[in-house]
């Protein structure tokens, strides 16, 4: 079966274990890996994998797009750096899946709302944060049996698992998702916290989701909601796990999960890596399908005047 | 060898009153504003140079996670800026729950110094919010929380990232109150003799095991330029340095801090003391955190678990600092109780 071709902008961590995923998947095969420093390490780790490579960015890509057929790019950089690329491979025709917070396309939450993208003809899609991907179905959850006023998530990840582009975007990294919170999750406001832990050996990530309903919370029907989206989340994210709650404290529904990733390129602690890659894969899969269809065509972005 | 005495006497320190910050947490983030201003203005006429104004966890820190503030930092702020008349009004900034918009917000309200916070291992995440600071024109602070997770020598490798972030003044913050003389001895040391001689060294005490007082003259001693501590003590676990009692050592020692001892002693008794629920005392739990080097803003949601379940809140500390918990991660109280109180049949 034909598959469609794949570009990874950004050979860190995330792009690695990305490229992993895209390795088994029936619908994509990733064919470029895209860096900026010649001597890296997941440049060449990728080259052995049987990737093309160039370490000149993605002007370095650019000129190979139409004769390679790429057709979806993912970018794992930063927030500073992905306009200009999605700007670059969009004038191509090539979709963009972003893994960086910049989130100048729509967010995607693969189980909320990953439906509602088919057929918006949309060019940038973008994956919001690992800390948005875990806890946001939890939002939407709630938030699907009655109105939640306020949802605040606090996200723990271990420090060996998040590279220098988080540390230093650290700001663009609380914000949207507490952006997304709300607007992904369906909650009237968001707040997200952000720790990152040091220790050894590493914890698994944690995520905790506290949301205030607007009324008395149903406990029966919220606790079957969760229970029912853990499970939606498990098809492509097998190690998240509810590990207590949902509680009740008034209108406060408090929710305790942890995330174990797959183990694909990072270890099993780094779930935050594990549960971004794998909702980009899937997205990026959904448009694949699409297109293998015959019910997608993506066209060049002009360049807007 | 010189004597303590030796080593201090003639030294020029400056004193952070942190009682409307660190205090917050012991108030439950619940002081009104009119107690704010009156201590805050009772601190300024005793001429303490800074006063922390902020939620217990910084600016943005009013939440479920951590208890909603009375009042938001906005209020609370421009209410104190408003009022003093010599001192700088300081805040506290982490990364990863307050947002560079709000560090904008407060300097806007007149704040005039801010303390950058991050876990003492984690100092590349203050990059961003220690630029901005400056940029603000802030007195811009590098503050290294938990200083006792880590060794000296990593612990000035972080002291360095955040000079070269930008910021003016750095921190060994003892957030557990776990530390003893030599321990603070051996880091402030390292950060003098690492850093450039125009960095400032800050030393924040908890007084868990009594140690409040005797760990910031060691500071002293090992050159540091800037003590914390609170009016009373008020702060989380058993308390900060008591300000009072910084000052009447201080004086004792010949180190000059330019506050007004009698003065600081009666903000102490008649502005801050009245408002205590209770005043801050090395109790069983606050003990633990203490010995255990446990974040002492955990004391509160283990005494609820507490009462909750019908669990030991020590048993609770002693399992958090097992499971290597730092600060801010206080989600994870309600958590590891729910789990020991399910392992225990208790729920």
């Amino acid at each position: 079966m034909d598959k469609i071709k794949c570009a990874i902008i950004g050979p860190g961590n995330i792009g690695t274990d990305l490229l992993y995923k895209l390795l088994r998947s029936e619908v994509l095969e990733p064919v470029w890996m895209v860096g900026i420093e010649p001597g890296s390490e997941g440049l060449a780790h990728a080259k052995e994998l049987g990737l093309k490579t160039t370490a000149e960015g993605v002007d370095g890509l650019v000129p190979h797009v139409i004769e390679d057929g790429v057709q979806i790019a993912f970018d794992a950089t930063s927030a500073y750096v992905h306009e200009e690329n999605s700007r670059k491979l969009n004038e191509l025709g090539v979709l963009m899946i972003d893994l960086t917070p910049a989130a100048i396309g729509p967010l995607c939450v693969p189980p909320i709302n990953l439906k509602d993208l088919a057929g918006r003809n949309t060019m940038n899609v973008n994956m919001v944060t690992c800390a948005g991907q875990a806890t946001i179905p939890m939002v939407a959850a709630v938030s699907s049996v009655q109105k939640v006023d306020y949802a605040e998530i606090i996200a723990t990840v271990a420090s060996k698992s998040i590279g220098m582009g988080t540390r230093k975007n650290i700001d663009e990294f609380t914000r949207t998702t507490s952006a997304a919170v709300a607007k992904v999750g369906g909650a009237a406001k968001g707040k997200a916290i952000v720790i990152v832990n040091p220790a050894e050996p590493p914890l698994m990530m944690r995520d905790t989701v506290f949301c205030e309903t607007a009324d008395e919370p149903d406990k029966e029907a919220i606790t079957a909601a969760v229970n029912k989206m853990i499970a939606a989340v498990q098809q492509y994210v097998p190690g998240y796990q509810l590990k207590n709650g949902p509680t009740f404290d008034g209108r406060k529904v408090s929710i305790f999960l942890e995330v174990e990733g797959l183990g694909d390129f990072l270890p099993k602690y780094a779930g935050n890596l594990d549960i971004m890659t794998a909702s980009a894969a899937r997205t990026a899969e959904m448009f694949a399908q699409e297109i293998l269809d015959g019910q997608l065509k993506l066209e060049p972005v002009k360049e807007n005047a | 060898m010189m004597s303590l005495e030796e080593q201090v006497r003639g030294r020029k320190l400056k004193l952070h009153d942190m009682c409307l910050r660190d205090g917050m947490h012991s108030m439950r983030h619940q002081i009104t504003l009119e107690q704010m201003v009156d201590i805050a203005s009772g601190l300024d006429d005793a001429g303490v140079p800074l006063i922390q104004v902020t939620h217990g966890d910084g600016l943005g820190g009013s939440s479920l996670n951590y208890g909603r503030g009375l009042h938001t930092d906005r209020e609370y702020i421009s209410a104190v800026t408003k009022v003093v008349k010599n001192a700088t009004i300081s805040v506290l900034h982490v990364p990863g729950i307050g947002t560079l918009d709000e560090l904008r917000m407060a300097a806007d309200c007149g704040a005039g110094c801010v303390h950058v916070a991050a876990h003492c291992t984690e100092a590349d995440v203050t990059e961003q919010h220690i630029g901005l600071g400056r940029e603000l024109g802030l007195d811009t602070v590098g503050f290294l929380m938990m200083a006792h997770m880590t060794t000296p020598e990593h612990l000035i490798e972080q002291a360095l990232l955040m000079e070269g972030y930008g910021a003016t003044t750095i921190y060994c913050v003892d957030s557990a109150g776990y530390m003893l003389p030599d321990d603070v001895t051996v880091r402030i040391g390292g950060l003098r003799a690492a850093l450039q001689d125009a960095t400032e060294i800050g030393f924040h005490a908890h007084h868990n095991l009594g140690m409040g007082v005797a760990n910031s003259l060691a500071a002293v001693a090992a050159g540091a330029d800037r003590i914390d501590g609170s009016a009373a003590g008020l702060g989380a676990g058993a308390g900060n340095t008591p300000l009072e009692l910084m000052a009447a050592v201080s004086e004792r020692m010949g180190i000059e801090t330019g506050v007004d001892l009698f003065k600081i002693m009666d903000v102490a008794e008649d502005r801050v003391l009245p408002i205590m629920p209770q005043p801050p005392r090395a109790d069983r739990d606050s003990i633990t955190l203490g010995f255990a080097g446990v974040y002492s803003t955990f004391l509160y949601q283990a005494k609820e678990a507490e009462q909750k379940y019908g669990l030991s809140a020590r048993d609770l500390l002693i399992e958090l600092a097992r499971k290597k918990m730092i600060g801010g991660q206080e989600d994870m109280i309600e958590d590891t109780a729910l789990s020991m109180a399910k392992e225990r049949g208790l729920i």
